[in-house]
């Protein structure tokens, strides 16, 4: 549970770091936009590459096609089937990675940077990215399989929750649709084949590299990787999204402790407010235990064992959320502490006290967020995929530095407005 | 763990679980082994009170983790204050005699740092990463907090609750959790990993604020801890930090700890559990060897290969047969965790696939381990299962944490970072022959538990009664 937290913390704060690391650009002969870093000590290269073929992409009727796609390029691909897709890279010690999210499909490589095994995985990943079969029997295969686990979803109060939250605050919108049992039941072979020629194209494609190679080798990596991709990609442009009404939405389930949801639509990766907001949150719930939520509902009061907010800055308006999850007759109690904390922080924002320490957390913990091959593969694909410019994160501390509390109130004045405050209660009484 | 969660289970939650990606990794480490060090790294020393200092530099980035490591888990509490060890890892960011309520965790982030804590059967541990210029200052901390932690009633009362919302959250409404937990104490039954990390529920609604005292002060002494340093750090310093914060703090005595050996099990042994639930759910251990002897063993390293073999890769035996194959399985999964205080288990487990039955399921599983007890298993399977240690040796060199992690886990359990890359040896040198034989020797169903999810249709009007394990 708390894992998931911690990943969509993540996607807030993937944009931190690299200050001192030198990213390469450059747009390779196919149309990718390539996103380089050399870096020698461990004898390791990992590649991803991510494109516009996210949720929001799909129509609400074939919810699910996003995901099922990116879950079966390695079900087959050129004349490999999947079991010689698995073992080849197994044999080779290399790993094949990636998802589907509302905005981006990627796939990942980690790979020993040796000749042998760095060609064979390469060759691997161009063969799953530009070629796949999905053969219709593996799809038959998955399409049973995540409808079983739709279901399973269906029975557990923190799915449910996190399902009615989305499609409360994306009235309309696909950002707010989940797969169902019947979406994914309509999904043909056809589908993934079409969604596969439309957004795996290499003009939309961002392809990050990092580890022991050399520029030159970066370049034909690539190259490599895009030149086989379908033709389609590029400006693909998602629909708009509307605010919701405020509201509370009850939901009945017996479970012990009640999962509460609160939020809205708030902002894109591009949004000006995007320093204020990440800075303010720290205080408000993103700063895990020095942050007020934390403080006033769990250790103050002992009514929350986990209880946050983020910011998810997406292509589009990307989720606000506040989320406890406490026992069900204590859920008055916690939503009023939660309401006071929440309602005075957008009144009167945080404190001198409170500033100073939200900025020198982050600005002094650029080094953690920096100091692996892994996590600086993360900020390259963020900075590819939301077009952030490269000095970006040689700026960040002077960004996070420059924020005030009047823009900070300012901006949750603008973007967190108590009118379209949704709430989801999942376990209600 | 304070916040991303204890390592509950870690022994019934087999690696390779989808749901619990933190836990599996733990698990792993736990067992893990480390390339050939081409120099005198790291590097170790022991403190006149008992207390010894690791320190592995590692220079890539200015950061470094700091864990401070008790011998002391949920295996050394006494029945009617189960959870008590636990529940001391959350007080332990409360006041100290120099330091207020919540200023540990203050003093962290305004170093640009993170820190938790997490308990497991075996130990308790806690952990910073830090900016590497704000290593002293957490070295201080965590010292203070080893010998002036200020108890008192009212601190305690608001932290009880929230490990019973812990508990909620991770037990009482998570099926598996409740199947895991319902094994554990069928598996066991003298031996104290029959109790749950986290504690009976009943347990924590009796528990004082004097217990978690006696607790503290009965186990957290410099010669019941280690400290671990990985990042960019001369252990020259670290060594000298260590005896200026730890040094002072006085060794005593610890408890006795008494085997409390579990007997030998004689008969297969079954549970249900009811939750609401769609999936059924089965998990079935059988009583394996630990590693006692890291040289001389045999058995361990074979048992660690089939698991590999079995549930260790995207090619292993159960993706590639259960769930791809015959398609009984919506999931399948192998684990062995053979490094731990207490006695080690053999774990299979899994969802049927849509259609298909429990018992179709444990005939498919049980059909696995006879395939390899009448075949074997192929060169090519063994040949996996070395380029798998191999990289996975080579991709933990990424992250600072993960090699804290291993070296914590194996001095945990009695084992040296020494053993390390003996252990990767060790692993390799496993034969055909060996696997066969483990298979052979440990898989009868005498010493075999079993327990089931029987899944129960959401009930949307009422709570749920307390969850109830019902044996047959």
């Amino acid at each position: 549970m708390r894992t998931l937290i911690v990943l969509l913390l993540a996607s807030l704060t993937s944009t931190f770091a690299l200050a001192g690391v030198r990213i390469e650009h450059w747009i390779a002969p196919s149309g990718a936009k390539v996103y380089f870093v050399e870096t020698r000590v461990l004898p390791i290269l990992d590649v991803q590459i991510d494109f516009p073929a996210g949720g929001v992409y799909v129509p609400a009727a074939k919810a699910g096609l996003a995901g099922l796609t990116q879950g079966l390029l390695e079900a087959g691909a050129g004349d490999l089937d999947e079991e010689q897709i698995a073992g080849r890279l197994v044999d080779i010690g290399a790993r094949l990675g990636g998802g589907a999210d509302s905005d981006r499909a990627s796939v990942s490589l980690r790979t020993l940077a040796s000749a042998m095994e760095r060609d064979a995985a390469l060759g691997l990943m161009r063969a799953v990215l530009s070629a796949p079969t999905f053969p219709q029997s593996v799809l038959e295969r998955e399409r049973g399989r995540t409808i079983a686990s739709i279901r399973e979803a269906e029975t557990r109060p923190d799915a449910i929750a996190g399902k009615r939250f989305a499609a409360a605050i994306y009235p309309d919108h696909s950002y707010g649709v989940s797969p169902t049992v019947d979406s994914v039941g309509t999904i043909t072979r056809e589908d993934l084949v079409a969604f596969h020629r439309q957004h795996y194209g290499a003009q939309g494609a961002i392809v990050s590299i990092i580890g022991d190679v050399s520029r030159a080798e970066a370049e034909a990596i690539a190259q490599r990787l895009t030149e086989a991709l379908p033709a389609g990609g590029g400006n693909l442009v998602p629909p708009a999204v509307k605010k919701p009404l405020r509201g509370t939405i009850k939901i009945a389930h017996p479970a012990a402790q009640s999962h509460i949801h609160i939020g809205l639509p708030a902002i894109r990766r591009s949004d000006a407010d995007y320093f204020p907001l990440l800075v303010g949150n720290y205080t408000l719930g993103g700063g895990g235990f020095v942050s007020r939520l934390m403080k006033e509902v769990r250790e103050k009061r002992g009514y929350a064992y986990s209880v946050y907010s983020y910011f998810a800055p997406r292509k589009l308006e990307g989720p606000f959320e506040i989320g406890l999850q406490t026992k069900r007759e204590q859920v008055p109690d916690a939503l009023k502490v939660v309401d006071e904390v929440l309602t005075d922080y957008i009144a009167k924002g945080p404190t001198p006290k409170e500033l100073a320490a939200a900025k020198k957390n982050m600005v002094d913990g650029l080094a953690l967020r920096m100091d692996s091959n892994a996590k600086l593969l993360g900020y390259l694909s963020a900075i590819g995929f939301y077009g952030l410019p490269l000095t970006y994160l040689d700026d960040f501390p002077a960004k996070v530095k420059a924020v005030t509390a009047e823009q900070v109130k300012a901006a949750f004045a603008r973007h967190v407005k108590a009118e379209n405050l949704v709430t989801v209660i999942v376990a209600a009484d | 763990m304070r916040e991303l969660g204890i390592l509950t289970e870690a022994l019934l939650a087999p690696s390779r679980k989808p749901m619990k990606p933190l836990l599996a990794a733990s698990v792993v480490l736990a067992f893990a082994v480390s390339p050939a060090p081409t120099f005198a790294n790291p590097f170790e020393t022991k403190l006149a009170n008992g207390l010894r200092v690791i320190v592995k530099e590692d220079r890539r980035a200015p950061t470094a983790v700091h864990m401070v490591w008790y011998r002391a888990g949920s295996m050394d509490e006494k029945d009617g204050t189960s959870g008590v060890a636990h529940a001391l890892e959350h007080l332990m960011f409360k006041g100290t005699k120099n330091l207020r309520s919540g200023e540990f965790n203050k003093r962290v982030a305004e170093a640009g740092g993170r820190d938790n804590a997490f308990t497991s059967r075996d130990y308790t541990a806690y952990f910073q990463i830090v900016p590497k210029a704000a290593l002293p200052e957490m070295m201080q901390l965590e010292a203070d907090r080893m010998a002036n932690l200020t108890l008192d009633a009212k601190e305690f009362a608001a932290e009880i609750k929230v490990v019973m919302e812990e508990r909620r959250l991770r037990t009482d409404d998570n099926p598996h959790a409740l199947v895991h937990e319902a094994l554990n104490s069928l598996v066991f039954q003298a031996h104290p990993y029959r109790r749950p990390i986290i504690g009976w529920m009943d347990d924590l609604e009796h528990m004082t604020w004097q217990d978690a005292r006696e607790w503290y002060r009965q186990w957290y002494a410099p010669n019941n801890a280690y400290v671990v340093v990985v990042g960019d750090v001369d252990h020259r310093e670290v060594f000298r930090l260590a005896q200026k914060y730890y040094g002072p703090h006085k060794p005593h005595a610890l408890p006795e700890r008494k085997p409390q050996n579990e007997p030998e099990q004689v008969g297969i042994r079954r549970v249900s559990v009811k939750a609401p639930a769609k999936l059924p759910y089965l998990s079935m251990a059988w009583k394996a060897p630990k590693l006692r002897d890291v040289q001389k063993d045999r058995d361990p390293y074979a048992l660690d290969v089939l698991a590999t073999v079995l549930d260790g890769h995207d090619a292993s035996r159960f993706a590639k047969n259960l769930v791809r194959g015959s398609r009984v399985a919506q999931s399948a999964g192998a684990g062995y965790d053979p490094t731990l205080r207490g006695e080690a288990s053999f774990i299979l487990d899994g969802q049927p696939a849509e259609g298909k039955t429990i018992a179709e399921l444990e005939a498919a599983l049980r059909a696995e381990i006879k395939r390899v007890q009448d075949e074997g298993v192929s060169a090519e399977e063994l040949n996996r299962v070395k380029i798998q240690s191999v990289a996975a040796q080579v991709y933990k060199r990424d992250s600072l944490m993960a090699q804290a992690m291993e070296i914590g886990g194996a001095e945990a359990v009695g084992q040296s970072w020494r053993d390390i890359d003996t252990l990767l040896e060790k692993i390799k040198s496993v034969t055909a022959e060996e696997v066969q034989a483990v298979a052979k020797k440990y898989f009868k169903d005498d010493t075999l538990s079993i327990a089931v999810l029987d899944p129960q249709p959401v009930d949307q009007s009422k709570p749920k009664k307390p969850a109830a394990a019902v044996r047959h």
